[in-house]
């Protein structure tokens, strides 16, 4: 017990004094430049063509924000390559399949679906990468590959965070990672209970937040706010509607 | 640490043979129950007194928090936050400004910065008075509820001389502080933490040597490093574990680089130690603020931020050390006016996840102990 107890908090204070050590592997401060542009508009344009089907928000129309955002404020940066040992190390085996981004100082890594689990068993194993602090998805209803799964890792003995996100389809299944990282447990069964994608082989793949039995996934943007399953407020609860 | 990440002892089907060849007992805790700090429900599988294993069920206070941002503008989500950790509004409000002005590439002016540290703090301060107070009851120890209820009003009082709210208090704004500091606000701050230093020995005294305390707290609930790693528990749970980490530190935000504290820690992990290590906390967000207060620079509030958001599209996660741990912000702005996405990666949540694993081979009376000390609010859990 406290041998186990020690061992990691030698770890820790190594990035402690040098807090300005955020990312360190950023090669020296890179400005927001034109340089990263051919591999960063096609992901911005999709994300830009979304803003117009929020079911909500009748005022933004679908104006291009591109031309009228740029010229005023020349700062505005769009993701650029991030470069790093590690990415070299990625690249070299897995070529095309990541692309490695750079967004406001925080790096984060597009993977392809398949190259997931091998990606985030050598984080964490060979990259210490040993803390999964998030697993999230974001919904993009317009696009063929319609969710973003997103993990959030964090190295404790290199003091860096990043991200890796891979796009899968509707009703596609991702492998889960407790095998890899204990915490992802609940973090995976709430991306399932909201969006509905499902994790193979974790333990326990079932709802988290809502009750069992509930129909629907609540996140998805095609789910809207004020939408319940009345069918089943209505049996268990005993009254017409939650509303 | 790298070659194996199976938990040291979550992977035995039962931990320990029984003592008497009784019947596995499966009973019921919560949703409504006193010691479960909200409507959290424990389903317990016991050997007589001892937990083989337990299973949280969560969601009774589950409100759609997430969904709710898609649907409102930036500043309209604001006031939301505050609902989740409601014993910390001021930290939920400090995380999520902060993330909106990374995605809007503004920076908060340096008064605001140190008028939200102190505002953080003692956010901190209360928070695990809170804590402290409701723990303590838990476990049968009725007076330090009385007595750090008394000094949490001091906080509140200033909060509400502040901004007008006590609890949920909406404090900061996108790009700094709506108001301006009241007359008086420096002296009244350290007025109490003059008042408030010698409290935290108060509160010390009543239970450290407590034979009482000490023996319902000492080696109940041990949690290794390496298990809080593998489970993401962070915050003092982390640091009673005897890891040195603390993302003030390791990843600055707001200003936290201009003031000099230590990060305490413990070496067992156990109920007490995590005792230990928020009462030390107290002391040093008491030195945060001592500086902060004396540092106070003149200037503007607030940045300028439009009257309109909209942020240009991007995806940005920020977290900051709340009092219960890292709570994260992930947005993802379409250049709309509304957030896209926003997603919360509560501490409770995530460090209950830690409650089975802690209980195993304990007592009953103990899961009330653990379910204090892993200090989470339900609001939070759910959202």
């Amino acid at each position: 017990m406290s041998e186990e107890a020690k061992s990691p908090s030698s770890q820790p204070p190594e990035g402690e004094p040098k807090p300005t050590a955020d990312k360190p592997s950023v090669p020296g401060g890179v400005k927001a430049t034109t340089s990263g542009s051919v591999q960063s508009e096609p992901k911005a344009s999709a994300e830009k063509s979304v803003s117009a089907e929020k079911p909500a928000s009748p005022a933004p129309a679908p104006v291009p924000p591109k031309p009228a955002a740029a010229p005023p404020k020349a700062a505005v940066p769009t993701p650029i390559p991030w470069d790093s040992p590690m990415i070299a190390k990625f690249k070299s085996t897995y070529g095309s399949g990541i692309e490695p981004l750079t967004y406001a100082g925080q790096n984060y890594m597009v993977v392809d679906r398949l190259m997931i689990p091998d990606i985030l068993q050598i984080l964490r194993n060979e990259e210490q990468f040993d803390y999964c602090v998030d697993i999230t998805a974001v919904h993009y209803p317009k696009r063929e590959k319609q969710f973003d799964v997103v993990w959030v890792l964090y190295s404790y003995s290199r003091n860096e965070r990043i991200r890796v996100k891979t796009q899968i389809l509707d009703g596609e299944s991702i492998p889960s990672s407790v095998p890899i990282w204990a915490a992802a447990n609940w973090l995976e069964r709430e991306v399932f209970d909201m969006f509905g994608i499902k994790f193979d082989g974790h333990p326990d793949m079932k709802r988290i937040l809502l009750p069992e039995g509930w129909k629907g996934y609540p996140l998805r943007k095609d789910y809207g706010i004020l939408q319940q399953d009345n069918e089943w407020v209505q049996i268990n609860l005993g009254i017409e509607s939650g509303q | 640490m790298t070659d194996s990440n199976t938990l040291s002892h979550l992977d035995l089907e039962t931990p320990e043979k029984p003592f008497l060849d009784a019947n596995e007992l499966v009973i019921n805790m919560g949703p409504q129950h006193p010691a479960t700090h909200g409507v959290l429900r424990v389903i317990l599988r016991l050997d007589g007194e001892k937990v083989l294993g337990l299973e949280c069920v969560i969601g009774y206070l589950h409100r759609g928090v997430e969904k709710i941002g898609e649907h409102r503008t930036y500043t309209m989500f604001n006031p939301y936050v505050d609902r989740m950790d409601y014993v910390a509004a001021v930290s939920n409000g400090l995380g999520y400004c902060e993330t909106v002005e990374k995605l809007l590439h503004v920076e908060a002016p340096p008064r605001a910065q140190y008028v939200r540290v102190i505002l953080t703090e003692l956010n901190r301060l209360a928070s695990h008075q809170l804590w402290l107070g409701t723990h303590a009851l838990d476990i049968g120890a009725i007076t330090p509820l009385f007595y750090t209820f008394r000094d949490r009003e001091e906080i509140l009082k200033i909060y509400e001389k502040y901004c007008g709210a006590r609890l949920t208090t909406h404090a900061f704004r996108i790009g700094g502080l709506q108001y301006e500091t009241y007359n008086g606000f420096e002296r009244e701050v350290k007025n109490f933490l003059s008042f408030f230093r010698p409290k935290i020995d108060e509160y010390e005294e009543l239970l450290t040597t407590n034979r009482i305390w000490v023996e319902r707290t000492k080696n109940v609930g041990i949690i290794s490093a390496k298990d809080c790693i593998a489970l993401g528990v962070t915050g003092p749970v982390l640091r009673a574990s005897g890891v040195k980490w603390d993302l003030r530190k390791a990843q600055p935000y707001a200003n936290y680089k201009n003031f000099d504290f230590d990060i305490p820690t413990c070496q067992n992990g156990d109920t007490y130690d995590r005792y230990l290590v928020r009462m030390a906390e107290m002391r040093q967000s008491v030195r945060i603020i001592e500086q902060a207060v004396e540092g106070l620079p003149e200037g503007p509030v607030m940045a300028k931020v439009p009257k309109v958001m909209k942020p240009p599209a991007g995806e940005i996660y920020h977290s900051i050390e709340a009092p219960k741990g890292e709570l994260g912000y992930f947005i993802v702005s379409d250049g709309s006016t509304q957030p896209y996405r926003v997603r919360v990666r509560p501490p409770s949540f995530v460090n209950l996840q830690a409650l089975d694993l802690m209980c195993r081979g304990q007592l009953v009376a103990d899961v009330i102990a653990v379910i204090g000390t892993l200090d989470i609010v339900l609001g939070e859990v759910d959202r």
